[in-house]
């Protein structure tokens, strides 16, 4: 089971009376980096959510070969690590604390409680913020930073558990496409380090970038295979109602749009 | 900071322990003169030390209320807990006047010091201002659905205030004996603390603060959203559960010596944050200090401004807060306007 990073088995959630998930299944390979595409609507988050043990569900979900709810909270956070959309938005409570001080908070599932930060804890926070290149900036108070930073500092934040399995929803939100490649750079690098990868994209070229791709609507999956294979192409033009094209340029795929 | 802070709050005790009819020279005096040693000692002393110390414990409760419901307008006024506080007082008013009391002027809140039933009572006044603060916070809470929505939480805690007031007003109605030792409890006066009310103050502000301090990580997770906080690894039922009784046994103290003294616990967290960022154990900290600093500097205002009268000090925490939160609000839609 050790090439499994999670196995989800007749997931079915909802937000308030509101079902959203009906009966998803999937397998998740480890060490490859999976984007989970669909319509707005489908589901995308809700079932990032539950993959992190986040949100209550009927089903099973099992983490690196162990049923998920057999883990303690803090077992659970050293080996997954979630960043959500729009975790902390511009004007809450987190402004306050330090660039610093919030990639320091990704190491609490390791830290006895109380204790200093150790130079495990430190180095690997450091190593985050110079990841997202957010190193520079590490004394500024989270409130004075714009959006696209914000966003990078907290892509630190997850980072800075160093989990096997990181969950990502919307990372890419705020910033600016030099910073998008930045981030599928550190993508690969992580897979090229044995890490799990989830990623909730709408951008659907990015998404394409994965190795995998999950396709959700109206809380179903309606497809899941790698991005290059052709069958995963079709699915997707079909989710979007063929008002996208997958097309091939220069050894990569892109998503057109349609207006035929 | 913290040393200013510090330093401010030595001042105004010692400008706290001179004000009053007889002046500075009881200060003077108070070594070799028994009347002027019982002024220092028994009255002024205590109620200075008393204000600042309850300004702490309001400054510490409006932080953690701020952290906890990721709301910078959440205060134990605010949230209806000073006045689920009140009224347990209130009802406990009623208890120990039905027992018999004869004292009905602020029965509990001037007891001779040094006998146990004098301490029981203390205590019990406490206890029925922390379970009425847990029960006032529990309905805003159930009322508000969670607390996400700001003005949501906002109208659920105005809403239980208002009827929790009531429902006192109606005790005192029923109950006229009580009415005095209430009427001055609501008005909120640092006047009847007293020694035993000063160290149970400070036993409740140690404790609460350093609870607060163990609770600090959470509060810093809680600021990115509740999702990411269990995503590190927090079990946040139980934690939030002991994060709003600091909440409630803080308030309920405060309450329980000085009565309803609103503003200084939202007023004093903003303060702080408009001069310092960091994380909750400093924010913490620093807001129990300024509490404790507007507080005392307020007592002193109260005492001298229409000397040789007396203003209830919460009525002058009131006016200068209540204006300054209509300045917050000023200030925050008009920032919000800018950004839209």
């Amino acid at each position: 089971m050790k090439n499994i990073a999670i196995h989800a088995d007749s997931i079915a959630a909802g937000i308030g009376n509101h079902p959203v998930l009906h009966g998803v299944s999937l397998t998740i390979a480890a060490g490859r980096w999976t984007s989970i595409v669909g319509p707005n609507g489908a589901g995308k988050s809700t079932l990032l959510k539950v993959l992190a043990h986040l949100h209550p569900y009927e089903g099973s979900v099992s983490l690196l070969g162990q049923p998920i709810q057999a883990l303690s909270p803090r077992e659970r956070a050293r080996q997954l690590a979630w960043l959500g959309q729009g975790e902390s938005s511009s004007g809450s409570s987190g402004d306050d604390l330090s660039v610093f001080d919030v990639a320091l908070l990704g190491r609490l599932p390791h830290r006895a409680w109380l204790s200093p930060p150790s130079p495990t804890d430190l180095a690997a926070v450091e190593q985050a913020l110079r990841a997202t290149q957010a190193w520079d900036w590490r004394e500024r108070a989270l409130g004075q930073l714009s959006g696209g930073e914000r966003q990078r500092v907290l892509l630190a934040r997850a980072l800075a558990v160093q989990a096997d399995v990181l969950l990502m929803d919307e990372p890419l939100t705020n910033l600016d496409p030099p910073h998008q490649v930045d981030w599928l750079l550190l993508v690969r690098e992580l897979v090229a380090q044995g890490k799990t990868v989830v990623s909730v994209l709408h951008e659907i070229s990015l998404a394409l970038q994965a190795d995998d791709m999950l396709v959700l609507k109206q809380g179903r999956v309606t497809h899941q295979g790698a991005c290059a294979d052709v069958a995963t192409h079709r699915a997707l033009e079909q989710v979007f109602d063929h008002r996208i094209e997958i097309a091939a340029l220069r050894g990569q795929w892109v998503a057109l749009p349609n207006t035929k | 900071m913290g040393l200013a802070l510090a330093l401010l709050s030595l001042a105004g005790l010692l400008l706290g322990t001179s004000l009053g009819s007889t002046g500075f020279e009881s200060v003077l005096q108070a070594g070799h003169d028994a009347v002027a040693a019982q002024i220092v000692w028994d009255i002024r002393l205590p109620r200075t030390l008393g204000a600042w110390l309850a300004g702490a414990l309001l400054g510490l409760a409006g932080a953690v209320a701020q952290g906890l419901f990721r709301n910078p307008l959440a205060d134990p006024y605010l949230l209806g807990s000073a006045s689920g506080a009140s009224l347990g007082v209130a009802v406990m008013l009623v208890l120990v006047g039905g027992l018999g009391m004869a004292h009905p002027s602020a029965a509990a809140l001037v007891m001779p010091t040094g006998s146990w039933g004098a301490w029981g009572l203390r205590l019990g006044v406490t206890g029925a201002a922390f379970a009425g603060a847990v029960v006032a916070v529990a309905l805003t809470l159930a009322l508000a659905r969670g607390v996400q929505q700001t003005l949501r939480l906002l109208l659920a805690g105005v809403v239980v205030g208002v009827v929790l007031g009531a429902l006192g007003s109606l005790l005192m109605q029923l109950r006229p004996d009580i009415m005095p030792a209430l009427q001055s409890f609501l008005l909120g006066s640092t006047a009847y603390v007293s020694w035993p009310a000063c160290a149970l103050m400070l036993g409740a502000w140690l404790l609460c603060q350093g609870l607060a301090w163990g609770l600090a990580p959470v509060l810093d997770g809680l600021s990115l959203g509740e999702a990411t906080a269990s995503s590190l690894g927090l079990r946040l039922p139980p934690l939030r559960a002991l994060l709003v009784a600091v909440l409630a046994l803080a308030t309920g103290t405060a309450v329980a010596q000085t009565g309803l003294i609103g503003f200084v616990g939202l007023a004093a967290p903003h303060l702080v944050r408009s001069w310092v960022k960091g994380r909750h154990s400093h924010l913490l900290f620093l807001s129990a200090l300024m509490g404790g600093l507007l507080l005392l500097w307020a007592d002193i205002l109260a005492r001298s401004l229409i000397a040789p009268q007396e203003l209830p000090v919460g009525v002058l925490t009131a006016v200068v807060g209540g204006g300054y939160l209509l300045w917050l609000m000023h200030r925050s839609s008009g920032r919000s306007m800018g950004q839209g």
